[in-house]
């Protein structure tokens, strides 16, 4: 695998949720058009880490964020970052689909007309035609743009949430277990689409199921207790893992 | 005897009931409470409630129509002649409780005898001087048929008491029986226990459904009378409203239109002031405040709700109105002749609406799943733009409907329009103006001693029942917008 650019530098990062220190000391570079995933048992901190990528964890209160992390070699956590211009560079997709109770076609227009990406209507029916059909969305919903986003079906609402993410043309597309709320057929839908859009954006995505971290991912990083145990290419660590917690996880005995 | 000393009685078998239906179901489970369906309790509990409910089914109903019977049996015995001019059957028998109420006073005070009480051939003129001294009101003379009907009147009360008594105790008895005998291991006390206590939920909502029914009843026909003396049409669409207040002169202008206006216009301002400064503080403690302040901001604002309505009306009579009469009065730009004015009433009316706005508001728009701000957030849109684009829209629904009932409070409110908004009926759209609201004209029109069966006092019925359709439209439509929201999320 060839070198690639790295689109995020993490050193040092410590989170403290109050008293609580969620993550310890991670450090981890994420490489650009490329997948990482993030495993490791419930509470080991890869959520939470995953929403320091995007200062989203700003929105809660007693939560607090140290060390240092750069996107493109600016430290986002300077006082003279905007979260909101970098959550616009930085997309989100979340566990559970949470449409708009908007038309589908509002829902994806949101993100562009926030940030004035298209100049005029017709721009704008462009670039949501182009997002739906990036989020394999566009055959199934482009006779009913005007209906409730919410009437979908789960899995439908899921890759309208991603369109939605990548309308507004971020360079990160951060993604907390996408498809846990899902079934087997729209998983796989998800997983194809997630394997598209690396040829765009750097993609990171939590998950739950190492299989989907085996298929999906080209870098996997193992949580465990807010300590990061071990990253490195995804065959590695599923064929080779390098540290007995990370061997005790994938093959089932802890975790 | 007394109804407390009934109810006493009841309660007493109720009680011993209880304890000898526990005693009879564990002694025949052979002292095992395992052997029982139930536990021992339930047994008793079942005995008290088929000693009480009944029995108390009974005292109330023979207590609400034995009054109809006794009024039945004895108004035949008074002759048509007996009715005075003008008088009705009525009246004279209002006369006869009377006498019947003194007698029996006399009689537990020990001024006359239950004997002299009873006589049938006693002097009417020595009967009404002993009731009159025993401090007894007697409002005319008594008659000989009156105090016939009074005498027969409190005989025929007195044995129904005397029977109610029995009746009830004897029902309450038999229900002892039945539970006594239905406390055998086997028996579902249980159950039967809790089928009962779910009639008595049943039945706590059925009172208050049957009081709307009974309100809206007394109304409608109150309406009907009032409509027979006064046509519909002028009613609904006469534009002056102009009683006259000597009787039943005829000469009464009554259309509803000036009032509904007044209210209209007053509901319209005070909604005006209340639906922007409710809704935004809802915003504000909802979405931006910190905890420490929502904690002590919410409670705060939740106290403008209990402050009594006279009390907005007296700051509306003594600061809102003269201080707007020195903005907008002869000293200031003219436009305003005294303190009493449509938006006098209208601003302290919407003062005391902003809690009813803010606090269902704060409730909705907090109900709006945390997971839509997050989509918006991770889309990088500012805190008012997904407030303003994401949060508001999907509370709408909840919003509107919290906004129509305060706008049903609004029309529905009255002592803040009698104090600020003045009592004149007009039609005008000058907000500076007085003008006055169905509500306040109700309580002038039957307020007044104009007859009660004149059209003037029966309009308030008509304006009552005005109030009361539009009202409930909107509570209607708030109350099926709110539910058509909540399927949004569920």
């Amino acid at each position: 695998m060839d070198q690639k650019d790295i689109k995020f530098r993490c050193h040092g990062v410590q989170v403290y949720y109050g008293d609580t220190h969620a993550i310890k000391d991670v450090d981890v570079d994420i490489e650009d058009k490329t997948v990482t995933a993030f495993i490791g048992p419930s509470g080991c901190g890869k959520s939470t880490f995953l929403r320091c990528l995007n200062r989203m964890n700003d929105t809660i209160a007693s939560c607090r964020v140290e060390g240092d992390i750069r996107l493109d070699d600016e430290d986002i956590y300077h006082r003279d970052v905007d979260p909101v211009q970098l959550r616009a560079k930085v997309g989100m997709v979340f566990q559970k689909p949470n449409p708009f109770p908007k038309s589908i076609y509002d829902n994806v227009a949101y993100g562009p007309k926030i940030h004035g990406l298209a100049k005029n209507k017709a721009g704008l029916d462009e670039i949501v035609e182009k997002s739906l059909r990036r989020a394999a969305l566009w055959d199934e919903v482009k006779d009913r743009l005007d209906t409730p986003g919410t009437g979908l079906s789960g899995g439908q609402q899921q890759r309208l949430c991603i369109a939605r993410a990548v309308a507004t043309e971020p360079e990160v597309l951060l993604m907390d277990e996408p498809c846990s709320a899902l079934d087997p057929i729209a998983t796989a839908q998800v997983e194809e689409l997630i394997d598209e859009l690396k040829q765009r954006f750097s993609v990171v995505i939590v998950t739950h199921s190492m299989q989907q971290a085996a298929r999906v991912s080209q870098k996997t990083a193992f949580f465990h207790l807010g300590n990061l145990v071990e990253y490195d290419d995804t065959n590695s660590i599923f064929t080779n893992p390098q540290d007995p917690r990370t061997e005790s996880y994938i093959t089932g005995r802890i975790g | 005897m007394p109804v407390i000393w009934i109810i006493v009685a009841v309660l007493a078998i109720a009680g011993a009931g209880y304890i000898l239906g526990r005693q009879r179901a564990l002694a025949r489970a052979g002292g095992d409470r395992r052997e029982l369906h139930s536990l021992p309790s339930y047994y008793g509990s079942n005995v008290a409630l088929k000693v009480a409910v009944p029995s108390f089914l009974l005292l109330i109903a023979w207590m609400i129509v034995q009054p109809f019977v006794v009024e039945n049996a004895v108004s035949g015995m008074i002759p048509q002649s007996e009715i005075d001019e003008g008088s009705s059957l009525g009246l004279v028998m209002a006369e006869v409780r009377r006498a019947a109420t003194g007698l029996e006073n006399a009689v537990a005070q020990g001024v006359i005898t239950e004997d002299f009480a009873r006589n049938a051939r006693a002097d009417i003129t020595d009967i009404t001087q002993r009731l009159k001294d025993a401090g007894q009101i007697v409002t005319s003379d008594i008659t000989q048929t009156i105090l016939h009907a009074a005498q027969r009147y409190r005989l025929l009360s007195a044995t129904g008491d005397m029977m109610m008594a029995i009746a009830v105790l004897l029902v309450a008895l038999a229900g002892a029986l039945w539970g006594l005998r239905e406390s055998v291991p086997l028996f579902r006390a249980r159950n039967a226990v809790e089928r009962v206590m779910r009639a008595i939920l049943v039945a706590a909502a059925s009172v208050a459904i049957l009081t709307t029914l009974g309100i809206v009843l007394s109304l409608i026909f109150n309406t009907i009378e009032f409509f027979r003396l006064y046509p519909a049409w002028d009613f609904f669409t006469g534009t002056n409203w102009a009683p006259s207040f000597s009787g039943r002169g005829g000469s009464s202008e009554l259309g509803v239109l000036p009032l509904l206006w007044g209210t209209f216009y007053i509901s319209l301002i005070a909604l005006l002031v209340a639906v922007p400064i409710g809704l935004f503080s809802a915003i504000y403690l909802s979405e931006y405040a910190s905890k420490h302040v929502r904690s002590i901001a919410k409670p705060m604002i939740e106290v403008l709700a209990g402050i009594p309505t006279i009390v907005y009306g007296l700051f509306a009579l003594l600061t809102v109105g003269p201080l707007l009469l020195a903005v907008f009065g002869k000293e200031g730009l003219g436009w305003m002749q005294a303190g009493t004015a449509v938006m006098t009433a209208g601003l302290v009316m919407g003062v005391m609406l902003i809690p009813f706005v803010s606090s269902l508001s704060d409730d909705i728009i907090n109900s709006v799943p945390q997971a839509l701000r997050d989509g918006s957030f991770g889309l990088g849109a500012t805190k008012s733009e997904t407030i303003r684009q994401v949060v508001l829209p999907a509370a709408l629904p909840g919003i509107v409907g919290a906004i129509l009932l305060a706008a049903s409070r609004a029309i529905g409110e009255t002592m803040i329009v009698v104090l600020g908004a003045g009592a004149a009926a007009r039609l005008s759209l000058n907000p500076f103006e007085a003008m006055t609201t169905v509500t306040a004209k109700i309580v002038s029109q039957l307020t007044g001693d104009a007859d009660f069966a004149s059209p003037e006092a029966l309009v308030a019925f008509a304006l009552g029942m005005t109030l009361f359709v539009i009202t409930l439209g909107l509570n209607v439509l708030a109350l099926y917008i709110v539910r058509k929201y909540r399927e949004q999320y569920e």
